[in-house]
């Protein structure tokens, strides 16, 4: 048997970016024990990731991580939460160890992944999402000398081909799907957000000389094995553009998959919270992407928010309330800006890979007239990565509705599934 | 601490940066993490632990999520069937 832990929180945050850092550091200056678990390696998220070439953080993402440290967070990272055994307990599983995890209030911060739209070679070697070749480089992948196309839609896009290039790769082309009159629009509106000004005008720096092109999307990637060529439509015209990568990923769709395991209830794919980021469900918050994709600066002021509502500040939280409506009309421009046109619903072929876990072709999707009737029929969905990359592709190529969530919301080991905390008797490693 | 590490990946030895993910060590290598069910060889998508591309068998536990693991020295990572 691995090792098995029990830990008790007054205020517990799933996820390790920043809405949850800003959950736990103002949860942590009242509450006695908060606690916070990640995935991955380290806290930072996707957006403050570290690693041998994540660079010198922001002085912002600096101060947020000192501040986590001095406050006494508990931080488990390497640890997944895949399970829901009873209200008040959450599951997560490391390498080699179990833990069970109890709170009196939960601080749900999960984040975002990115949107994959399938084409024909998407699942070829060194086609990757935007933000995944991005990891994998501040990760200690070399991409000096690269040639690497980046693609997709969102301001993601700009910001991971400035850092590549910083890195010494050489970007051809960035292809963004969203009009030039959507983008023209979307650079009118960021007149009423400073703070946003600014960035968006140390990326232009920063990507000056790359070709960008609107109304742009890869049709088809070409490679034996491996990626050789990525083949562009360029509003409307077709162009052949080796490459070593294809950097690809349409905007983010939020990982919700745990709060709803939850119960709590969504709207349009987002979980529903009020005013004080609380959810349906009494005792979980939300805080950050899940609640609407709005970057960095909304994922703070939320996440404070719900630390703050945990623990019962109610007149602190209500202080940063205006902050956080400026942010919100900023998500809600997002949303506008960078919604998918209709002709990205015509770039698979028939035998197109929807689902790469089942490798599930577009041919046999198309006849089904829902997620359900697809899962049941093709195995759509159903491998490990739980319908993750192909339910956000499916909802948008044939407008499917996702399911319920089942447990376990993350594949398990099956020693892991097996210990529930009813059923082991003795606990082996509470840690004080 | 050493500036490298160096591990096994389907028989190619590498070195990689210390710090540096499996995935990263695969991609490095030029090695495939996976086999997918009808056949074809995969690499990893997201980088970040949700789409199960980069799963490999890492000091024999099969199914690692690559991107998620870093390096240690003599690791031996092998191509999930």
């Amino acid at each position: 048997m691995n090792n098995y832990s029990r830990e008790r929180f007054d205020v517990l945050v799933v996820g390790g970016g920043p809405a949850g850092i800003a959950a736990a550091v103002r949860a942590a200056e009242t509450a006695a024990r908060v606690g916070i678990v990640d995935e991955d390696v380290t806290t930072g998220g996707q957006i403050w990731r570290g690693g041998p070439s994540g660079g010198k953080h922001s002085s912002e993402a600096s101060r947020w991580l000192e501040q986590l440290k001095k406050a006494g967070v508990i931080e488990l990272c390497g640890k997944r939460v895949f399970h829901y055994p009873e209200a008040g307990i959450l599951m997560a599983e490391g390498l080699n160890d179990i833990w069970e995890l109890s709170y009196r209030n939960l601080v749900l911060a999960t984040g975002a992944r990115e949107r994959f739209l399938p084409f024909p070679g998407w699942t070829l070697q060194n086609v990757m999402g935007a933000g995944g070749l991005q990891a994998l480089v501040k990760s200690g992948l070399p991409i000096r000398g690269k040639r690497v196309v980046v693609a997709g839609s969102g301001p993601l896009l700009l910001a991971v081909a400035s850092y590549l290039r910083k890195h010494g790769a050489e970007i051809p082309l960035i292809c963004e799907q969203a009009s030039w009159s959507q983008l023209a629009r979307f650079a009118t509106k960021l007149i009423r957000f400073p703070e946003k000004i600014r960035q968006g005008l140390q990326l232009r720096r920063d990507i000056a000389g790359i070709p960008l092109a609107a109304s742009s999307w890869p049709v088809a990637a070409h490679g034996k094995g491996t990626l050789e060529a990525a083949i562009i439509s360029r509003t409307g015209k077709s162009e052949t553009v080796k490459c070593d990568y294809l950097a690809c990923g349409f905007h983010l769709v939020p990982n919700s998959e745990l709060p709803i395991l939850l119960g709590c209830r969504t709207r349009n794919g987002y979980v529903q919270v009020n005013d004080f980021q609380q959810t349906t469900v009494d005792g979980v918050l939300c805080a950050g992407e899940p609640t609407g994709i709005g970057g960095v600066d909304l994922a703070l002021v939320e996440g404070q928010i719900a630390g703050l509502a945990a623990t019962g500040r109610t007149s602190e939280a209500l202080a940063l309330f205006s902050k956080r409506e400026r942010f919100r009309r900023f998500a809600r421009l997002l949303d506008e800006t960078f919604c998918l046109c209709s002709e990205l619903r015509t770039l698979p072929s028939g035998d197109t890979l929807i689902c790469r876990c089942e490798d599930v072709p577009y041919s046999r999707l198309r006849e089904h007239t829902s997620w359900r009737a697809a899962k049941l029929h093709t195995r759509c969905g159903m491998g490990p990565c739980q319908g993750r990359i192909c339910g956000p592709a499916t909802q948008f190529l044939f407008k499917w509705n996702p399911d319920s969530v089942r447990p376990p919301v993350f594949p398990a080991r099956v020693a892991h599934l097996a210990a529930q905390p009813q059923s082991i008797p003795e606990v082996t490693g509470e840690i004080q | 601490m050493p500036s490298e590490v160096t591990v096994r990946v389907n028989g190619v030895t590498v070195s990689v940066p210390a710090g540096a993910t499996v995935a990263v060590a695969m991609v490095i290598a030029g090695q495939p993490c996976r086999t997918s069910v009808t056949g074809e060889v995969r690499g990893p998508l997201c980088g970040m632990g949700i789409c199960f591309e980069c799963r490999a068998t890492v000091n024999g536990l099969p199914h690692s999520r690559t991107c998620q693991l870093l390096c240690e020295p003599d690791m031996e990572v092998k191509m999930d069937e």
